[in-house]
């Protein structure tokens, strides 16, 4: 069995070249969407069945005078499907495409999917997306293609800053752990690691290191990063109950009488 | 204030018609089994009506949700797990879909064969018979099958509570409005389809079950709203053309709460009905796509 592996994510070196983006539709013949234009430089807007990884640009800084030490950065953050050890998408897929790999990674098989979809409302990083031209769900696959012929996957290997590093969790874990160390060190406070505990879904695989608190990155923070199924007992319940009471209601109020013109049916 | 960050799955109108033909078809079975065991003998005949229309409503439920999926002739995978090596059943409890489908499956075998038995007797009362009332056992399948109806009724609310999308997964009232909806919608459908068969005593009954149900269904409607407004996820739901469908939605509910309140039958049946079910689909309606922009 090989060691479980996964991405570290560095956003503190990441400058937005979108090389990862390149590779990963190179590699993984992904068409892409037609470049969407806005204000700033992100054309790709988010992660979806056509962009596996997609750099985020938090380019809202405000105006205003900057004076050495009190500067102010945008951040930039290559993100990808974090391959949840509590996967959501996982938790819900009724067609069991959705599996855990042999590198510990969360793969969708596209012959298993029949592009039901359940999995896109149930992930919490708004990862996955449904592909019309292979009507099933897709996301990034870690290169389970590459990883399979011993080769690094394909934004990893592009990355020229090393943002995105590949390897062995554990490896990525000690690696994580010194840089985060080091950033603290030259008094980066706000530096924090992302996924590399099991307080977000039990650990990612994919996980990241973030200048500042995870929803100015558009990610759940530790309160809000939670299963589908808490729902499954408190819905059920509530569902379960107006059924009771509209069966109750129904009784009572379709129940025939002699004054409503005859015997009950049951009675008869 | 919750935080959500899912994508939305492009559920939209095979879904919404599926969720409403849903609450129909269940509704009317629990409907027909109740009037079968609790009605006049004059009611058996509005019972088969019940029976024979659930039936088409839940093909109709197959195929919305069939041609929804992105690759439709693999909607068995469903039920087989197809991935390589593994095979068997797909049955995961924890997952509403995945339930939903095989209730949907069972539901269909139960509403089949009452749909037959309701067709044959329907033939035998055309042709004069006498004694047309149900074997014993009949009523024991139909209380089965209303216990499927009224799952296939609720589960598609609870499928969309057990997610992370906003909205949805904000209320656990889901599911239950959808049952009350479902009740309230079939309850109008059947008024309406069996003006023909009832006698005043049983449009009577039927509307005040309508006026119930659509007391049940207001509650929901508080509740969903509540735990909306606790989440801080009104905002989700109330945007653009969306708060206009929802005032839509409680003015479609004072037709059969009115006709609670009154003693005397309410006027205008036919448009009453028509009321109610567009509001249960508006409803549907607003609660599927104003989570998903």
């Amino acid at each position: 069995m090989p060691e479980p592996v996964g991405f570290f994510t560095d956003s503190s070196v990441c400058i937005g070249c979108k090389a990862c983006e390149v590779a990963c539709k190179e590699w993984n013949q992904l068409e892409g969407n037609t470049p969407s234009w806005g204000d700033g430089f992100d054309n790709t807007k988010q992660l979806d069945a056509e962009n596996w990884r997609h750099v985020k640009f938090i380019d809202n800084v405000p105006q205003g005078e900057m004076l050495t030490g009190n500067g102010a950065a945008w951040l930039m953050m290559s993100d990808v499907c974090k391959h949840c050890k509590n996967a959501a998408c996982m938790e819900v897929c009724p067609t069991n495409a959705i599996v855990r790999t042999e590198y510990d990674t969360v793969y969708i098989q596209p012959s298993v999917c029949n592009g039901c979809r359940d999995c896109i409302s149930a992930c919490p990083f708004g990862v996955i997306g449904f592909s019309a031209k292979t009507g099933a769900a897709q996301k990034c696959t870690l290169c389970y293609d590459r990883l399979q012929a011993n080769m690094q996957p394909a934004c990893a290997k592009v990355c020229p800053t090393q943002s995105i590093q590949f390897g062995s969790l554990s490896d990525l874990h000690a690696k994580a752990d010194a840089r985060l160390a080091a950033l603290h060190a030259q008094g980066n406070d706000k530096a924090q690691l992302y996924g590399r505990d099991d307080s977000i879904y039990g650990g990612l695989n994919s996980f990241f290191l973030l200048m500042d608190k995870p929803e100015v990155y558009g990610l759940p923070n530790k309160e809000n990063a939670v299963l589908p199924s808490r729902n499954n007992f408190k819905s059920y319940l509530a569902a379960f109950v107006a059924a009771a009471i509209g069966v109750f209601a129904g009784v009572k109020a379709l129940s025939g009488t002699p004054e409503s013109g005859g015997s009950a049916a049951g009675s008869a | 204030m919750t935080e959500h960050f899912a994508a939305a799955p492009g559920w939209e109108w095979w879904i919404t018609l599926y969720f409403f033909s849903a609450g129909l078809a269940g509704g009317l079975y629990v409907l027909a089994t109740i009037f079968r065991l609790r009605g006049t003998v004059r009611d058996e005949s509005l019972a088969r009506m019940g029976f024979i229309w659930a039936f088409p409503l839940v093909v109709l439920c197959g195929i919305f949700l069939t041609v929804d999926l992105g690759k439709p002739l693999d909607f068995w995978h469903m039920m087989i797990n197809t991935t390589p090596g593994a095979g068997g059943l797909n049955w995961k409890p924890w997952s509403p879909i995945s339930i939903g489908t095989w209730a949907l499956l069972l539901f269909s075998i139960f509403s089949f064969v009452a749909f037959v038995f309701a067709s044959m007797v329907e033939r035998r009362a055309r042709a004069g018979e006498a004694d047309l009332s149900p074997p014993g056992f009949a009523k024991v399948f139909n209380v089965i099958g209303s216990a499927l109806g009224l799952f296939l009724a609720s589960y598609t609310g609870v499928v969309l509570s057990v997610s992370n999308q906003w909205v949805w997964s904000d209320s656990w009232a889901i599911g239950a409005l959808f049952v009350a909806s479902g009740l309230s919608a079939s309850a109008a459908l059947m008024a309406w389809l069996g003006r023909s068969r009832a006698d005043a005593s049983t449009e009577a009954r039927l509307q005040r079950a309508d006026g119930y149900f659509a007391l049940l269904e207001l509650v929901a409607l508080v509740l969903f709203f509540v735990t909306l407004a606790m989440a801080g996820a009104l905002g989700h739901t109330l945007h653009g053309i969306y708060w206009v469908l929802w005032i839509l939605v409680v003015l479609s509910l004072i037709p059969p709460l009115r006709a609670l309140g009154a003693r005397a039958q309410a006027a205008g049946g036919a448009l009453s009905a028509l009321v109610v079910i567009a509001g249960v689909l508006l409803m549907r309606i607003a609660v599927i796509f104003s989570a998903q922009y």
